[in-house]
Order: structure tokens, then sequence, then C-alpha cells
């Protein structure tokens, strides 16, 4: 008699992906359907063009993904094309116009892939991507995302809480900060060793510790139910969404637990137009253009998509309480 | 090669960005933002006619091109057909023809400010382009149309204004105008040491 071990499962028994996202669908409806919600629950639709420049990760990755939890809440905004998700993209570690990193991140490899974890905390060291994918939950999450350039974009990003990442390390009393780090390696991010640009790499960014631990940050590992393309921050990625797009750094290789703020990228390029905070607020403006309004992408050629940026892009009601008291004019 | 065959590639060959970005509008290949690429691109290639057109004179001195210069005419009125696209892509497709908010914008970003004197420039030169403005304004002609000058340099303010992470586009581009507008500068001077000295 053959018996089967765990492990020798056959590549048709694997719930091939149409199957998967009908199920994840018949299960938003039905979800939708209980809560007696006129609205669709909004589940990351199947309907992407499949020949899109995704690079396949690695099966375990892939698995993982799939498995998550569809995102808890509906969102009532449209989400951005996947093809547009993943070819519009501000990765200046690749080139300077919107389609270089889906034109040149195919240098990037990001599996395999380990983060450093460092500063003030008890358990420090390098992790490998599986082991830390190991211990958290992985969900979907449907977040708006406004980058400073005054266009947005809707996204179903797979991804886990970075609290819940973060507290496994035991960060101490003197831990006000986390500071991030993408990769820096000229062979896989060509523009590192271009003359030209204008920021200091390799890039950082950092958050205070409240909202590194506040349940709306993720770090993510994917997009619309797939592997995180390279072009949007492959393997690992911050997702920060009441902040400004540039807040939420890719391709992380580490994190670090500081006393003091830590220096970020744009803020050191240019203190007056980039602060620290970057949270989303339309009173305050952009020294050379308006934070007012927004651009929603896709944006049509005749009916230019404009609607009017949202405090804390939308998030006010669950993080409005972080900066209470602080002059937001002024710690922008 | 007859002037009028010549004339007839230098068009074709000048329309030829505009044709590519009408083919690539009309098979949705702009991308998720197509009102930004077209002014992007439409305002790139004012820039580029703007260089050629002033390296005519340059190469029919240095290289004695003199063939060159009866197309001079058309590549500047090629810079302004570009410039005219940009503004009206910006006003239209940017703007969605609200023209209030075209103002407030003109304010709040001051690299508009710098673009617009430059437009304003190069309609003025090209409604003086014809044989018989050359004629009526005589030696003003040459004057007036020494604004070119400041109409480039106006440009190269706009791309510098708005510089995000790269000076690399920015850089080449002060480079060809220093070069363009030194080569003037440096032949006024001998000139006028030339006359001095008679």
């Amino acid at each position: 008699m053959l018996i089967k071990s765990s492990s020798d499962i056959k590549e048709s028994e694997i719930t091939p992906e149409s199957v998967y996202r009908d199920r994840r669908r018949f299960m938003g409806l039905a979800l939708g359907a209980g809560a007696l919600a006129a609205a669709p629950v909004a589940v990351a639709k199947p309907g992407f063009v499949t020949d899109s420049p995704v690079r396949q990760g690695p099966e375990w990755l892939s698995r993982r993904i799939a498995e998550a939890k569809a995102s808890p809440d509906p969102v009532a905004d449209e989400l951005t094309p996947y093809e547009h998700v993943t070819s519009y993209n501000n990765f200046y570690e690749f080139g300077y116009d919107k389609s270089d990193p889906a034109k040149h991140s195919g240098s990037l490899k990001p599996h395999p892939w380990s983060v450093e974890i460092a500063g003030h905390a008890e358990k420090t060291g390098s992790v490998n991507l599986e082991d830390l994918l190991a211990k958290v939950t992985l969900q979907e999450r449907v977040y708006r995302l406004r980058c400073v350039e005054a266009w947005s974009m809707v996204i179903p990003w797979v991804g886990f809480e970075l609290g819940e990442l973060l507290k496994q390390f035991k960060p101490t009393s003197r831990a006000k900060y986390v500071a991030f780090t993408t990769l820096m390696d000229k062979e896989q991010m060509p523009e590192q060793a271009s003359r030209f640009s204008t920021i200091d790499w390799p890039y950082r960014e950092g958050l205070r510790m409240d909202e590194a631990m506040h349940p709306l940050t993720i770090l993510a590992v994917g997009l619309y139910g797939k592997v995180l393309p390279n072009q949007n921050g492959a393997p690992l990625r911050l997702v920060v969404p009441w902040k400004y797009g540039f807040k939420s750094i890719k391709s992380i290789v580490k994190i670090e637990f500081t006393e003091k703020e830590p220096a970020t990228s744009w803020n050191v390029r240019a203190p007056n137009e980039y602060g620290f905070y970057a949270n989303v607020n339309p009173n305050v403006d952009h020294p050379r253009w308006s934070q007012a309004t927004e651009r929603r992408l896709p944006s049509g050629l005749f009916s230019p998509n404009i609607i009017d940026t949202q405090m804390f892009n939308g998030y006010g009601d669950e993080v409005a309480q972080l900066y209470r008291g602080m002059d937001l004019r002024k710690q922008f | 090669m007859p002037v009028l065959w010549r004339r007839l590639l230098v068009f074709t060959l000048s329309l030829t960005p505009f044709a590519l970005l009408v083919y690539r509008t009309a098979t949705q290949q702009l991308g998720a933002d197509p009102a930004k690429t077209i002014v992007l691109f439409t305002g790139e290639w004012t820039i580029y006619f703007l260089f050629t057109t002033l390296s005519v004179s340059p190469l029919v001195k240095l290289a004695k091109w003199r063939w060159l210069m009866v197309h001079r005419r058309m590549l500047g009125l090629f810079a302004l057909f570009y410039a005219l696209c940009h503004v009206a892509a910006y006003l239209t497709f940017i703007l969605g023809l609200d023209l209030s908010r075209f103002f407030s914008e003109m304010v709040k970003r001051p690299y508009i400010t710098a673009g617009m004197p430059a437009v304003l420039i190069l309609i003025a030169l090209g409604v003086t382009s014809t044989k018989g403005m050359m004629r009526r304004l005589g030696k003003n002609w040459v004057k007036l149309h020494r604004l070119v000058y400041l109409a480039l340099a106006l440009g190269w303010v706009h791309v510098l204004w708005q510089v995000r992470s790269s000076y690399f586009e920015a850089v080449i581009y002060g480079l060809i105008t220093l070069t363009l507008l030194g080569m003037r500068i440096y032949w006024f001077c001998k000139r006028r040491s030339a006359h001095s000295k008679a």
C-alpha cells in the first residue's frame, strides 16, 4: 500500500488560482449578503491581466499570500487596476520615470532575503524572510495610497501588522522610534550609482513608536493576491496609509529601534518640502504645489479624476489621536 | 536634394513625435496618468526643438552647413507648435479647463510662472516669422527674435524648478543651454572688439 507523505502533493491537487479566487469572491459575496450590505465587499478582483510584469516569488510565499484573509472592512473606493499599480511607480533606485521601475527592477533579487533587526530591543540579529513571516498573520488590506506628488491609488495589499512583528523583538523602554533602511546594492539597484541623484542612498525612513505599533500600519509582501512585484518594493515594504507614499519604504533590509528621531531620506534632501511626519494634510501645501486635491488614478484624459484630499487620507478617525496637541502646520 | 523635398522631410520628421503621441493615446499606451505623460512629452519636445532651432546658426557658421539656414523657421515654428500642445494639454487634461484653478496654480507653482512668458515669447516670434513681417520690422526683427534666448533660459528654469529626485535632465539641458547661449555671447563680444579696433 502506498502511503502518501504530506509533502507528496501532486501539482494538480493544489487549488488553482482561478478556483481560489472564485471561492474568495464567493465568500466575499456571502459575507456581504450576510451583512445585508448594499456595497460589495472589496476583495481583490480576479480580472487582472495575466501577462503583466509580475515575477514569480517562491512557492511557499505564493501559498502564504493565497491563504491570506480577505480585507475585513469594505472600502468604497474603486480599486486601481493591477497593471497601473505595477507600472506607475516611484522607486528611484531604478530610474526617475514612472515607468522605469517596472522596466528596470529585474536586477533586484528579492529571494532569498533577510532583515537585520537592530537597536533597543531584547532580540536583535538577522532574520530571514520565511522565519519572519512564520510568526505573523497575513491578511489583505485595501488602502488608499496618496503620493506627495498629488496623485493617488487604491491598492489591495497583502501583509501583516508591523506591530505584531515588532513586539516579538521585545523593544526596550529606550525604543522611541523605528528606523527602516532599503537595500544598498549598486548592482541590483543601478540608480544608486548615479551621480545626479539628489538622494543620499540607501533610502531611509522612520516612524514614531506609536505610529509603528498602530494597527493600520502594515508590512506588505503582496498585492492583488500575488507576490509583491519588484517595482512595488519586493519582497517586504512598509505601508502607512495616512502618510504620503514616500514614507512607505520599499525592499527593507534593516529595522532599527532608536531613541532619537531617525534621519529620513526626503527630509534630509529638502526639509522645507518633506517633513518627518508627512501626514496627508490638505491644509498644508507643498512649497511648489497644492495638496488640497489629488488625481485618483487611472485618470481619464477628458475627465481628469480630481478629488478632494482628505485629512490623514481619510483615516483620521483611527489616527488623529496620535497627533493630539501637535501643530501639524509646523510638524508637517 | 531640392529645397522643397528637404522641407517636406523636415516637416515629416518634426511631426513624427506628435504622430507617435496620437498613436499611443489612441491605443491607450500612456499608462495610469495619460494627462501627465502627454504634458511631459510635449514639454520635452518643445525644449528639443528650441535646441535644434538655436543650433542652426552655429552649424552654419562652424560646419558651413549653409543649406540648413532655410529650415530654421520651420524648426522654430515646431518649437511653438509643441509649446502650444503642452499648454493646451495642461489646461484640458490636467486642469479640466477650470480657469480659476489655472490662476491659483500659477501662484502655487512658480515653475508655471516661469514657463508662461516663454510661451508668450514663442507666440510673438511665431506671429512675426513671415517674410512680410520681416520686411515690415526691418532691423527690429532681429532684435525681437533675440528674445528666443530668453525663452530658452526660462524653459530651462521651468525644468530646473521641478527637480525632485535627479538633476540629470536639468544638468544636461543646462549644459546645452549654456553652450548655445555662450556661443552667442562669445560672438557678440568678438564682433564688438572687432568694431572698436576698426
